[in-house]
């Protein structure tokens, strides 16, 4: 470990650096694309520390932010009308459409467990006569659980597939091109599973600088110089400065587990629209676990509306980077951690209720 | 929710294993990361190991910010 002396004078050091590079610079234009990386940014007032003329944007690394109403509504209405347990991470169970949510749903009488890994799901659904639904959702970090849970195949388990691939969806950003990126902080756990071999194709194609970071208030700091550096010289860097937790080539039994598994199909995110090969389907052979298959009948009559109270909600702005959550008129006003609105305002790791539980509130 | 904590692993029963988080124990899974003996650390995340930590890559890590902390005077 290091300690807390070494660590803070590094940063300060780094932070010194960082200033003396931006000096007389254009605005520089960084984002980072996870959740738990906006938290160790808004937790440790990292932003204080920049000049001006450098931002930190956060971005769309929230999986329960970025799944869209439409799929929150599908479980809805399968929790109503099939006789099932539903199993869910806690996160999930308190996004609200039309100011219902799963603890809602829970409270009325439905058989609603949260449960911390899809292995303790599948334990419920051995101990049952019922069948048991989970709501799978994340990103690669989170889907070689998944994958791992359907080939173990629990007969009565099934899965409702909101899992996403993250990698298009950082392409489909560029190719927006709405909020103008000029480098990213690469996800940490998402790059332990897909290895830094994954963001060569984006290198290549948009050239963009990328540092792969850890979660450390110095590998942030650390990322960003890096970043601020590539950025002046033009280069098309594809950094790792999370070695002890990344390699190059990743995770290669998750990612055998996650092909054998899932397709990919273009689905919709909150925010984004839809991003082409970023849904995380289960595959046909494997259609025995697959919510969607199993419970088609279920679905015949489903049917999607708009939620009417999310109308000045802006979540899908702060998942692209557009505006910061003190943007938004509901910011802590008629949206709080305790009565959020949206996702953003529910998660863990969604922007606004980070910025709601630590203050702070500057870009 | 990609949030991954290091434990140390206690005892393996493959492809579980038991993993001590600074006095909490889970039972995890294990199957996903190559040859894990009790005594290293991993990763976890939502109840499976997504990497066995890299002490010689964490030290490395400190070196470095030794190394400006010291050209820092």
């Amino acid at each position: 470990m290091i300690s807390l002396e070494k660590a803070k004078a590094g940063i300060k050091e780094l932070a010194v650096r960082i200033r003396k590079e931006m000096e007389g610079e254009d605005e520089i234009r960084l984002m980072h694309l996870c959740g738990t990386h906006e938290d160790t940014i808004t937790r440790f007032n990292l932003r204080s520390l920049l000049p001006d003329n450098l931002k930190l944007l956060s971005g769309p690394g929230c999986p329960v932010c970025i799944i869209p109403d439409m799929d929150l509504q599908m479980v809805f209405h399968l929790i109503k009308n099939a006789k099932i347990t539903f199993t869910t991470f806690g996160d999930m169970a308190r996004v609200p459409f039309e100011g219902k949510s799963l603890f809602y749903y829970r409270s009325k009488g439905y058989d609603i467990r949260i449960v911390y890994s899809i292995f303790d799901a599948m334990e419920i659904a051995r101990q049952s006569e019922k069948p048991v639904v989970h709501f799978g959702i994340g990103f690669e970090t989170t889907m070689p659980s998944t994958a791992l849970a359907v080939l173990d195949g629990v007969e009565n388990f099934h899965i409702f597939s909101s899992h996403r691939f993250f990698i298009p969806a950082m392409e489909h950003l560029l190719s927006l091109g709405k909020a103008r990126i000029d480098g990213f902080i690469n996800p940490g756990h998402v790059s332990t599973i897909v290895g830094v071999k994954a963001y060569e194709p984006i290198k290549e194609k948009y050239g963009v600088p990328q540092v792969i970071a850890g979660f450390e208030p110095y590998d942030v700091v650390l990322a960003v110089y890096h970043l601020v550096k590539a950025v002046k010289n033009r280069e098309r860097a594809l950094l790792n400065e999370y070695t002890r937790a990344v390699k190059y080539e990743g995770n290669t039994k998750a990612q055998k587990a996650m092909d054998e598994v899932f397709d990919s199909y273009d689905w919709e995110w909150r925010g984004l629209g839809v991003v082409p090969a970023s849904g995380g389907a289960i595959k046909r052979k494997y259609e025995e676990y697959d919510a969607m298959k199993v419970f088609e009948d279920v679905f015949k009559d489903f049917e999607a509306k708009e939620d009417a109270r999310k109308k000045a909600c802006r979540c899908g702005e702060v998942l692209r980077g557009l505006i910061a959550p003190s943007d938004c008129p509901l910011f802590m006003k008629a949206c709080t951690p305790k009565d959020p609105v949206g996702p953003c305002m529910v998660s863990f790791e969604g922007t606004c209720n980070i910025w709601a539980k630590y203050g702070g509130y500057r870009v | 929710m990609c949030l991954a904590i290091p434990g140390m692993v206690e005892s393996v029963e493959y492809p579980f294993a038991t993993v001590d988080f600074s006095g909490t124990k889970k039972r995890v899974r294990i199957d996903l990361v190559d040859d894990v003996r009790p005594g290293e650390y991993v990763l976890v995340h939502v109840g499976f190991a997504i990497h066995k930590v890299d002490k010689e890559e964490a030290k490395k890590l400190e070196e470095m910010l030794a190394e400006i902390f010291i050209e820092s005077g």
